[in-house]
C-alpha cells in the first residue's frame, strides 16, 4: 500500500480521506468493506504518526468510528423475534450517508469554483460611490449583526483596556444611556452612530452604550440603517416615520426581531 | 424605448454596483416593463456586437462586466487580487450556500472537520454573514451568504447556484428523513 504518498494535508478531514482510499480501492460506497477499508485508514493514521506529524483529533475520531462499526459488524444479529431485525440498522449505514453528503458539498465545492468569478475570470464596471450621501437620498438598509459588531470591535481597539484596574463606583447604567439616546434623538431624523461614542468616552461607556443601542432596536424604538456595505451606521426613530422602512429593517436588524 | 437605452447604459456605466431593476424604473420614471425591454436589448447588442464587456444579470440587479476571455489582461492591470480559495474554505462556503441557514455545528458534522476559523475568514470577507440565532438550547449562530457572495459568483440569486448532484442512494426516501432528523433545519427566532 502506497501509504507514504498519502498526505493527511492534502484531505480536508477524515471524511475526504476515506473517499479517497474507496475510490483508489473501487469499493462500492454502499456496501464499504469496513474491515479492509479500517486496517488501510489505520496504516495511513500510523504512517503519519510515525513520521511524527500531528495528527489533527477529528482524523482518530474516524479511526475510532471504523473500529467500532466494525466490531459491530463482526458482533452476530441475532434478534430475539423476527421483527426487531428487520429495524436493524446496517450499522455502516450513518458513516456511508455522511460520505454521500459530503461528497456532494464537495463536488459543490468544485461547482461554485468553476463559475466564472469576479475579479478572477471577470472584472466589473463599478464607479466609486459618492463620499457623502445626501440627505434623504441613497437607498437604506438595515443594518446586520456582523457589520455592527465591527463597528463595535473597531470601537474598543481604539480603547485598549487600561493596565491598571481601577474600580469606580458610580458608573453609566445602560438604563440611563438609553433615556440619553432617546433624548438625543428627539426631534431628529437620524443620529449617526459615531455621534454616541464620542473620542472622550472611555471603554466602559463604549460598552454601555453599544447595549443601550441594542435594547433600543430591541424595543422596536430604534431602527438601524445604513446607506451602503461598510458605509456609516445610522440610528433612526423606529416609531417617527412608519412610511415602508418597517418591513424592510425588521428583517435583518440583529436577529433580534 | 431606443432613446432611453443610451440612458440606461450611462446608468450602468456610472453606478457603483449591481444596478435594480426597480431603481433604474424609479431613476428613469418609467415603468419596470420599459426598463426590462431596455436592458434585455441592450444584453442583446454586447452579445452581438464585438465588445470587450457585457451586461451581467447579478445579485438582484445588473451590472456591465469584461467578458471572461480577457481576463489575462485585466488581471496585468493588477487592479483588484482575486479570491484564493483554499479547499476547506470553497467547501465551507458551498454547504452554507446549499444549506441555509445553517449552523456551525452542522458544517462540521457535514465536512467532519472544525470549521470554525474556515467559517471566520467567510465572514471576514463579507461572503457569509450571521442570518440569526437558531431557537435550539445554546442558541447557535445560524448562517447564510451574502449579496457579495451572489455578485462574486455572478449568481442572479441563490436558486442559481449550480443543481446539485443528488447520489441515487440518497433519494430514497428513508434515507432522506434519517438525514433530516440527524440535521433538522427549521429555524425559528423569526
Amino acid at each position: 500500500m502506497d501509504s507514504f504518498s498519502v498526505h493527511l494535508d492534502n484531505f480536508t478531514g477524515p471524511l475526504d480521506l476515506l473517499l479517497h482510499l474507496i475510490r483508489k480501492n473501487e469499493m462500492e460506497i454502499t456496501d464499504i468493506p469496513i474491515a479492509e477499508i479500517t486496517a488501510q485508514y489505520l496504516a495511513v493514521i500510523d504512517t503519519m504518526q510515525t513520521l511524527n506529524l500531528d495528527v489533527a483529533g477529528e482524523f482518530l475520531l474516524m479511526a475510532a468510528t471504523l473500529l467500532h462499526i466494525k466490531s459491530r459488524m463482526l458482533l452476530p444479529q441475532i434478534a430475539e423475534d423476527g421483527a426487531e431485525e428487520e429495524d436493524e440498522e446496517d450499522p455502516r449505514a450513518e458513516l456511508v450517508r455522511r460520505l454521500l453528503e459530503y461528497q456532494k458539498y464537495k463536488d459543490a465545492a468544485v461547482q461554485l469554483d468553476e463559475l466564472p468569478q469576479l475579479n478572477r475570470n471577470l472584472y466589473a464596471r463599478s464607479a466609486p460611490a459618492p463620499e457623502v450621501v445626501e440627505e434623504g437620498e441613497g437607498e437604506f438598509a438595515a443594518v446586520g449583526l456582523y457589520d455592527l459588531l465591527q463597528a463595535l470591535q473597531q470601537l474598543l481597539v481604539e480603547r485598549p483596556e487600561p493596565l491598571a484596574h481601577e474600580i469606580s463606583a458610580e458608573q453609566l447604567s445602560v438604563a440611563d444611556r438609553i433615556s440619553q439616546i432617546l433624548t438625543a434623538l428627539q426631534g431628529q431624523q437620524s443620529l449617526a452612530f459615531t455621534d454616541l461614542f464620542s473620542a472622550q468616552i472611555s471603554r466602559h461607556e463604549v460598552v454601555v452604550t453599544f447595549l443601550a443601542m441594542l435594547e433600543l432596536v430591541k424595543l422596536r424604538l430604534v431602527h438601524l440603517l445604513q446607506s451602503q456595505r461598510f458605509g456609516a451606521i445610522w440610528l433612526t426613530p423606529a416609531v417617527a416615520e412608519p412610511t415602508g422602512l418597517d418591513s424592510d429593517v425588521d428583517e435583518e436588524t440583529l436577529g433580534y426581531v | 424605448m431606443s432613446d432611453l437605452k443610451p440612458l440606461v447604459e450611462a446608468l450602468l456605466f456610472g453606478a457603483d454596483g449591481p444596478l435594480r431593476g426597480d431603481r433604474l424604473a424609479e431613476v428613469l420614471e418609467v415603468e419596470g416593463v420599459v426598463v426590462n425591454e431596455v436592458l434585455r436589448a441592450l444584453q442583446t447588442e454586447y452579445e452581438t456586437q464585438p465588445r470587450g464587456f457585457f451586461l451581467q444579470e447579478v445579485a438582484g440587479g445588473y451590472q456591465l462586466r469584461t467578458r471572461p476571455e480577457f481576463a489575462d489582461y485585466l488581471r496585468r492591470l493588477g487592479r483588484t487580487r482575486p479570491f484564493k480559495f483554499s479547499r476547506p474554505a470553497l467547501e465551507t462556503l458551498a454547504i452554507v450556500a446549499y444549506r441555509q441557514p445553517v449552523t456551525r455545528t452542522e458544517i462540521e458534522y457535514l465536512r467532519g472537520v472544525d470549521s470554525g476559523s474556515v467559517l471566520k475568514t467567510l465572514l471576514d470577507k463579507h461572503l457569509v454573514r450571521i442570518l440569526g440565532k437558531k431557537d435550539v438550547p445554546g442558541k447557535p449562530a445560524i448562517y447564510g451568504t451574502t449579496r457579495e457572495f451572489l455578485e462574486l459568483f455572478g449568481l442572479v440569486d441563490l436558486a442559481a447556484l449550480p443543481t446539485l448532484k443528488e447520489f441515487s442512494e440518497l433519494a430514497t426516501d428513508a434515507d432522506m428523513d434519517e438525514s433530516a432528523a440527524v440535521l433538522p433545519r427549521e429555524v425559528s427566532g423569526d
